[in-house]
């Protein structure tokens, strides 16, 4: 038996809540609370036997059944003056459900649409280019740190796995990262984020080079650019030394 | 064919993205928006017609060739590699930044009932999902919102071809 089981069956409370009220072919406007909360907890009971992880949010969605529960059996409060327009306490939760519903659907319709690379497909993908294109006159744009992330995982996916386990004698420190790349970036003005982390081979150095990187431009001493979405990222100072 | 037209279709076929009509009115001399709209039309039509193995799509507010869509299967074949697809989740989530745009990760959790963090890093991955910046309200919580990636991995015109919402609808009214 394997611990790992997930019931994605459910994309969340108010999935299941949706999946009960079609089971039982219950009006969505008009839904008896009582038998839904029951069914509800035994679902919970039953995943929780299962040994699922249960998310808080199913916990959530319980509480608030049981409290709609226990304000339909109150009497309506009739003190009130203007009264006539008494809210029924499922009010919010029917309209949560039939958000939810119709975001499912939509999600549905998304998934049922002629999706390129499965149903249609352009010509050639276009190849990716390592080299950047050298347009001098490409619109920079300011590159986050998502962007550098992405920029960085890609190369260290295109790391060798097979690394044999090196025991270093080379200490490094992030001071001295910082310190070198300024030194490149002041002698070269401009380069790219592959040139500055791709000729690293080890790990341990991409790391290092990586944070120095992060920490430079929290800094304000550098600015990374961009030509375009996947475009190649350029790094310079930010103020020319 | 006229040689305008075969311009159209030549910088259409080298094209990597789908080709706006601006672009082109900048690439082809003496020709304005109009005329490259009604010739669009004409090899739209052509290629229709034609019947063949691909045909002239408007997507993303360009144009593309792109194959038949009941010939996919023979496509993924040469493809060998198998699309990668999107969980019920990280759909759920695409359709209400599609739809809700822009709006931050709370508002999606809301609708959705879930914690949305592990579908929305996804859709930033695979870039249907990007940043548009961050809200002025306290904690700067982050503006969603979806990409041109999306309307081309969709093949959507544009955000108001998505179909509208049935059940909102019905319940505004």
């Amino acid at each position: 038996m394997s611990y790992e089981i997930k019931l994605d069956v459910f994309e969340g409370p108010l999935d299941l809540l949706l999946y009960l009220i079609r089971k039982n072919e219950i009006d969505i406007y008009n839904i008896p609370i009582a038998l839904i909360t029951e069914q509800y907890l035994e679902y919970l009971d039953m995943m929780r036997s299962l040994n699922l992880d249960l998310a808080g949010e199913y916990l959530v969605l319980a509480a608030t059944l049981i409290h709609i529960k226990s304000r339909m059996l109150l009497p309506p409060a009739e003190d009130e003056g203007d009264g006539g327009d008494e809210q029924d306490p499922r009010a919010e939760l029917v309209r949560q459900l039939l958000e939810y519903q119709a975001f499912k659907e939509a999600a549905l319709n998304l998934e049922a649409r002629p999706l390129l690379d499965r149903d249609v497909f352009s010509r050639g993908a276009p190849a990716e280019d390592p080299a950047g294109t050298e347009d001098e006159d490409e619109v920079m744009i300011e590159v986050g740190v998502f962007e550098l992330v992405q920029a960085f995982r890609s190369i260290v996916a295109g790391l060798d796995k097979s690394d044999d386990l090196v025991i270093d004698t080379e200490r490094m420190s992030l001071t001295d990262k910082i310190n070198e790349i300024m030194e490149r970036l002041s002698e070269k003005k401009q380069l790219t984020f592959n040139e500055l982390l791709g000729e690293r081979t080890d790990r341990k150095g991409i790391v290092y080079t990586f944070l120095a990187i992060l920490e430079l431009m929290k800094l304000r001493m550098i600015r990374a650019y961009q030509a375009g979405p996947f475009g190649t990222i350029r790094l310079s100072l930010a103020v020319e030394g | 064919m006229e040689e305008k037209t075969a311009i159209i279709e030549a910088i259409i076929f080298a094209s990597e993205v789908p080709l706006t009509v601006e672009r082109m009115a900048e690439i082809i001399p003496d020709t304005d928006k109009r005329e490259i709209k009604a010739l669009l039309e004409k090899l739209v039509g052509e290629y229709t017609e034609r019947g063949g193995g691909f045909c002239l799509m408007e997507v993303a507010g360009g144009f593309q060739f792109r194959t038949r869509q009941d010939l996919a299967p023979w496509v993924r074949k040469l493809k060998a590699a198998r699309p990668a697809m999107l969980s019920p989740a990280a759909l759920e989530t695409l359709a209400v930044v599609a739809y809700r745009q822009p709006l931050v990760k709370s508002d999606i959790d809301r609708i959705r009932g879930v914690d949305t963090s592990g579908a929305l890093k996804g859709l930033l991955e695979k870039r249907l999902v990007r940043i548009v910046g961050r809200k002025d309200v306290p904690g700067k919580p982050i503006i969603y919102g979806t990409t041109k990636k999306f309307l081309e991995v969709f093949n959507l015109m544009d955000l108001s071809e998505l179909p509208t919402l049935r059940e909102l609808k019905d319940l505004q009214e």
